[in-house]
């Protein structure tokens, strides 16, 4: 690991701790004077931002999990009595179902930030990768955190969800059973989700270290693209960016606190307030809004390409959607990286954000014209969008001069 | 021009979060399929401010007490919570005489029952589901618990958009108000025609109401104008004995079965919203501070 350790110990204890287990070397060294470029702008801020909701998500869930049963018979009125006798219980509890979105919306923004800015090049590969598998671990863990309120829409939505395992060709009902514990969605479910619903968060936060470990190593990227040339280019972390991150998540934590308390339903599907019942369907049922754009390309396929039927194309488009996330890195091979200093790239990447959330939107309509072919339209923009448009922009493009450094595209605006 | 760029990318980039916040979280349709849109109501405990009206809860408990309990349940309201605070209030004294005028079963009891405690909870009018649909035609009367967060309003663009901003939590409410206002006697003339033309077909034993799913409600019209007396209060002043009157008192009875914290959860959210635009305005002072002597 990189060595920027200014560190001295300043007393025989810290000296004896030091040569033995150098855990204040190693915190000085990557939480205070690791060098970051000083140009970052307030996306970068969300970085921190969901190691915060992390930690909200880990500190409710595990009080959530003191007062939770995972049984099917008691699961949405425990629930209720967290809302309704334990101490703060409705605050904890909406704090943890706000901020599944709130992680979302975070994890999202987060994305489109490195995708704009080109994190995803050489050398930050791997950091992009375990940063598309947190997002994926991410997701898994939502959707199981779902179903434990044991209301309509947790039972249907993990019912359509789990169905998709059935497309798998040959083994796919089995591994669908083993899922479910069950031919379906029953207490077996419920009780392996809540399971895997409390351990996921930890496996989450051993990536995120991972994640963090492999940004340590090239360093932050930043927003004009270029890499740092000297100490000038930089700021050590710790207070700059401890200062603007603290910042940042203060300010994200103002949207988030109108949720809980002013709105705390708001983001949730009234559907969820009936106690799951296998034996009446909802007239509409919706994933919750963090899944949709994924959702719709499931759907999207509602055709068979030669000897795929349209399910097993729809599972294979929505693997599709995410694998393109972990290939990027060698699907655009601009060397620019930033999108500022790409002028056609720019515009696509726009309409790119703009028909993620078309995806999003389509997701939660029903099955129905125009949706379905707005559905198609949209899906296939996605898939144009790295394996065509990437590569082909890669070549064709001009992109503008760059600066020659961090600090002098920092001048160049002061001066602006 | 590097910032100029930087600007309009973060103009674009917040547009597009605000929308696939806003987008991609449409409420579920609810409302009937005929699309007669609930209107909405001055709650009392509607926006930031919103507290319940404890009188309208005390006449909306009567009403709920008198008329729907004989067919709803209500199985995680406990008596005590009728005396606790941002609800109908009643004293001890009130909630103890009238929990002790229900029956509980009790296998620990002299004969399998007792006279119920505030501890209690609220009795449910029928043994289990088959028991309740036996004695109403077949359609199962809802539990009235969380029923008012049970139930939504589909609000058309850009209303829905405006949601998150307002707040706007009552959608169950209002189509609670308007379902109990929703009745017709004889199947109305807007009444939605078949696929194949014909006219609306009311099946035996059911009734028209504008607001249900599908309009053809099990529930016979449960109100009417001065089927529940209200006591006069103490300055002589008397609430209306009508049907609009009982619904919305009733329905603010059901929000507050749903969501009984919901006066000391807005409370506590306007405390931590001003301290956070607070400490937010010191944090980006003090980090303006920090960064005064560096380029960025």
């Amino acid at each position: 690991m990189s060595e920027h350790s200014t560190y001295v110990p300043g007393n025989a204890v810290e000296k004896w701790l030091d040569d033995r287990l150098p855990v204040v070397r190693f915190a000085k060294e990557h939480l205070m004077d690791f060098p970051t470029p000083k140009n970052l702008n307030y996306w970068w801020t969300f970085g921190a931002i969901l190691v915060m909701c992390l930690g909200v998500q880990i500190v409710t869930g595990i009080i959530l999990a003191m007062h939770y049963t995972p049984n099917v018979a008691m699961a949405f009125d425990s629930v209720e009595h967290i809302r309704r006798d334990v101490n703060g219980g409705r605050i904890i509890q909406a704090t943890h179902a706000v901020g599944a979105s709130m992680f979302f919306i975070a994890l999202y923004i987060h994305m489109f930030r490195g995708l704009f800015y080109g994190s995803y090049k050489a050398p930050r590969e791997i950091l992009w990768i375990l940063g598309v598998v947190i997002f994926l671990l991410t997701t898994a863990t939502a959707f199981m955190g779902y179903i434990l309120p044991w209301g309509q829409m947790s039972f249907w939505g993990a019912t359509v969800i789990s169905n998709i395992f059935t497309a798998i060709p040959l083994v796919g009902e089995n591994i669908k059973q083993l899922v479910l514990g069950g031919f379906a969605v029953g207490n077996p479910t419920l009780n392996r989700f809540f399971s895997l619903h409390y351990l996921l968060p930890f496996i989450i936060a051993a990536v995120v270290a991972l994640h963090i470990w492999a940004l340590h190593v090239p360093g932050n990227n930043n927003p004009v693209g270029v890499d740092v040339k000297d100490s000038r280019d930089t700021v050590p972390f710790h207070p700059y960016y401890t200062m603007k991150d603290l910042y940042g998540m203060v300010l994200f934590m103002i949207p988030f606190a109108w949720f809980v308390f002013f709105a705390p339903d708001i983001l949730g599907h009234a559907d969820n307030y009936i106690m799951a019942n296998a034996q009446v369907t909802p007239a509409h049922i919706v994933p919750e809004w963090y899944l949709l754009p994924f959702y719709t390309i499931l759907r999207a396929i509602d055709f068979n390409i030669l000897f795929i039927d349209s399910k097993l194309g729809g599972v294979i488009a929505m693997g599709g959607a995410m694998a393109c996330l972990l290939v990027v890195p060698w699907l655009d091979t601009s060397k620019v990286r930033s999108g500022t200093f790409r002028p056609m790239f720019k515009w696509f990447y726009g309409l790119f954000v703009l028909n993620f959330i078309g995806l999003a939107y389509l997701g939660a309509q029903e099955a129905a014209e125009p949706y379905t072919t707005l559905a198609k339209v949209c899906t296939a923009y996605y898939f144009l969008y790295f394996l065509v448009i990437l590569p082909v922009l890669s070549r064709i493009e001009t992109p503008k001069p760059l600066p020659t450094s961090i600090s002098e595209s920092v001048l160049g605006k002061a001066h602006a | 021009m590097i910032g100029a760029m930087k600007m309009n990318m973060n103009k674009l980039i917040i547009a597009a979060a605000a929308l696939v916040v806003g987008l991609s979280m449409a409420p579920v349709a609810q409302a009937a399929e005929a699309g007669v849109q609930p209107e909405r109501q001055a709650w009392s405990f509607g926006g930031i401010f919103g507290t319940y009206d404890t009188n309208q809860l005390q006449r909306g408990f009567q009403v709920f007490r008198e008329v729907c309990s004989s067919c709803h349940s209500a199985h995680l309201i406990s008596f005590r919570n009728l005396m606790e605070e941002g609800g109908p209030e009643f004293s001890e004294a009130q909630v103890r005489a009238l929990a002790a005028e229900y029956e509980v079963a009790d296998i620990t009891a002299d004969g399998g029952r007792r006279p119920a405690v505030p501890a209690d909870r609220w009795p449910s009018p029928f043994a289990n589901d088959q028991e309740a649909r036996d004695a109403n035609g077949g359609a199962l009367p809802p539990d009235f618990s969380v029923l008012a967060k049970a139930r939504g309003v589909k609000d058309p663009f850009p209303t829905w958009i405006f949601n998150y901003f307002t707040g706007y939590q009552e959608g169950g409410v209002d189509y609670i108000h308007a379902l109990l206002n929703g009745y017709h006697e004889e199947v109305p003339e807007s009444a939605p025609h078949g696929t194949d033309g014909e006219p609306f077909q009311l099946p035996e034993g059911k009734h028209y109401n504008d607001y249900f799913p599908g309009h053809a409600i099990g529930m016979a019209p449960p109100l009417a104008d001065g089927v529940v007396s209200y006591a006069e209060s103490e300055d002589g002043q008397s609430v209306p004995q009508t049907l609009e009157q009982y619904s919305t008192d009733v329905a603010a009875f059901m929000m507050w079965m749903a969501e009984p914290h919901l006066v000391s959860r807005k409370q506590t959210g306007f405390a931590v919203l001003i301290f956070l635009v607070l400490f937010a305005g010191l944090m980006y002072g003090t980090k303006r501070k920090i960064w005064a002597g560096i380029e960025h």
